[in-house]
């Protein structure tokens, strides 16, 4: 697989998890949120139990906690929300230092941060251990629509073909005198933007040319075939299903 | 196998939806193995006429026929198969995500697999000294890199007939010659499109001229080149200091 491609999550690596082919794990991440997310929000422990699983995840992939925790970061415009709910929720009220705080507000903001942190941190190990090349191929194993399949790599290949346009015609711009300063200048950006999106439908022509030119009729031939053992499978899921146990557990006790 | 030339046509004329007429009956035979170069200024109708050879552009007058086939609508994927056009921008040609996925997506809609697929793409790659470079994504290369790899894409699916489109064209000069000894090394057919009579002469024994839609001249290139009035006449012009009779060219 591709060595290429190594998009700022990845973190390169040779462990167990790592090698695990890209549709297990993404199997395996789904349907750990899925758990983590029908979970009732007052069994508290069973989220300290699916931090204790992630932690064990990331441990066998060998990604330093430093590295997780700064990727988390993400999440934080959903932590300032989070933050929000209690201050703003009806109903009843409980008085903490001083403040006073609404009791299904403080709920709802527990159960926003708890199940939103689990869910980004499992995503953040499966980009951290899977190539971006193999995500791709993952999706379209599981039997993603090919079309998305395909349009997905081709913004991975065309990404930075497109920002490298928008460079230069940045650099033309400015080298012909011009700097973007306030709102009289909006125009001209949007015009930029105008002949990107032309330039960029013309090269998409070309390339469904040469597309064409080797034989393409509509789908994209199979190249890389990505297949799992029994083994692979069982190995991916021993983290949805644990947490499926804690979640059962949080339900009935 | 087959004892037809490459690539047969006649009369082939095209009119774009717009209206433009853009080719007046061209006539042009090209032998197995030979080498030609395809000259002509600046909108005489030559990637016109090499998007007539894989059935591209079509619905104008006249035939193609490639290796004995007409391309025709029901023969078209083997005709893709039999020609392969390298076009002008590489970042065009290489779509996949991948070196190896892009060389090996014409034999994959080719209908190969597996280990024989393998084969194909190590052998193209190899074939253009890019075989170290499989698993790069096309634009973290060099130019000159995606050039080759763009011609490994269509050698894969060994053509009988190499298209080029003005393969020189941003090239620095060792990779112009890096390419050149590529294109010398492969027994197949090639038609070069080219703006570069250096690399004409180079690389090609025979050149043909279209200008304004028909093919003005058919010849040794060497021949072509010494014409000036000819040259001339086609908006044709050597570069400073160059004299095609000084080379000597086998
Ligand atoms: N899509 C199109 N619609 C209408 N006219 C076109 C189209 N593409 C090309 N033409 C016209 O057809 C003529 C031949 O164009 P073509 O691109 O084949 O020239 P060319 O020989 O490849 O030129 P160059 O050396 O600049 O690449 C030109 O006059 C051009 O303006
Ligand atoms: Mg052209």
């Amino acid at each position: 697989m591709g060595a290429g491609h190594a998009h700022k999550l990845y973190r390169h690596g040779h462990s167990p998890v790592h090698r695990l082919p890209p549709h297990c794990k993404l199997a395996a991440a789904f349907a750990f949120v899925l758990v983590v997310v029908s979970t009732p929000r007052e069994a508290v422990w069973a989220f300290g139990l699916y931090a204790v699983l992630v932690a064990g995840v990331a441990a066998v992939a060998r990604i330093p906690a430093g590295f997780l925790l700064r990727r988390l970061v993400i999440e934080v415009p959903f932590v300032a929300f989070a933050v929000l709910m209690p201050f703003v929720a009806q109903g009843e009220r409980v008085d903490v230092l001083g403040m006073s705080l609404s009791v299904s507000g403080l709920w709802g903001a527990w159960n926003v941060l708890a199940k939103g942190t689990l869910g980004v941190a499992a995503s953040v190990l499966l980009a951290s251990t899977t190539e971006l090349r193999a995500l791709l191929l993952g999706l379209q194993r599981l039997k993603l629509p090919p079309m998305l399949v395909q349009i997905a790599s081709f913004m991975i290949r065309y990404g930075d073909v497109v920002t490298d346009e928008l460079r230069r015609m940045s650099i033309a711009r400015r080298s012909r005198g011009f700097e973007a300063r306030g709102v009289r200048h909006w125009g001209v950006l949007a015009k930029t933007a105008g002949a990107l999106f032309i330039r960029s439908y013309e090269r998409g022509e070309r390339v469904y040319l040469a597309m064409v030119s080797r034989g393409y009729a509509g789908s994209m031939p199979v190249i890389d075939e990505v297949t799992a053992t029994r083994t692979q499978w069982a190995y991916a899921a021993v983290l949805p299903v644990t947490a499926l146990a804690v979640c059962l557990m949080g339900w009935t006790l | 196998m087959t004892t037809a030339p490459s690539l047969e046509i006649s009369g082939l004329a095209y009119a774009y939806p717009d209206g433009h007429q853009a080719l007046f009956g061209v006539d042009l035979t090209v032998g197995r193995g030979e080498r030609v170069a395809l000259l002509g200024p600046n909108g005489a109708g030559k990637t016109t006429l090499v998007l007539h050879l894989n059935g591209i552009l079509a619905g104008g007058v006249g035939s193609v026929t490639v290796a004995g086939l007409p391309v025709e609508k029901r023969n078209f994927a083997e005709v893709r198969r039999r020609v392969g056009i390298v076009f002008q921008d590489p970042d065009d040609q290489l779509f996949m995500p991948t070196v190896r996925e892009d060389v090996a997506f014409g034999p994959a809609a080719a209908g190969l697999r597996g280990a024989e697929l393998e084969e194909r793409v190590q052998g193209a790659l190899e074939q253009v000294g890019m075989a170290g470079f499989a698993d790069r994504p096309p634009h973290h290369l060099s130019f000159g890199q995606r050039r080759r790899v763009a011609v490994a894409t269509v050698l894969a699916m060994r053509p009988e007939i190499l298209v080029l489109d003005e393969p020189s064209s941003n090239l620095d000069p060792a990779s112009r010659r890096e390419l050149a000894d590529v294109l010398r090394s492969l027994d197949v057919t090639v038609l070069m499109v080219t703006h570069d009579l250096p690399y004409a002469l180079e690389l090609c024994p025979r050149a043909v001229i279209l200008s304004e839609g028909v093919i003005a001249a058919d010849g040794r290139t060497q021949d072509l080149l010494c014409d000036e009035p000819l040259m001339r006449s086609h908006r044709l012009e050597l570069p400073f200091g160059f004299d095609p009779r000084s080379v000597h060219v086998a």
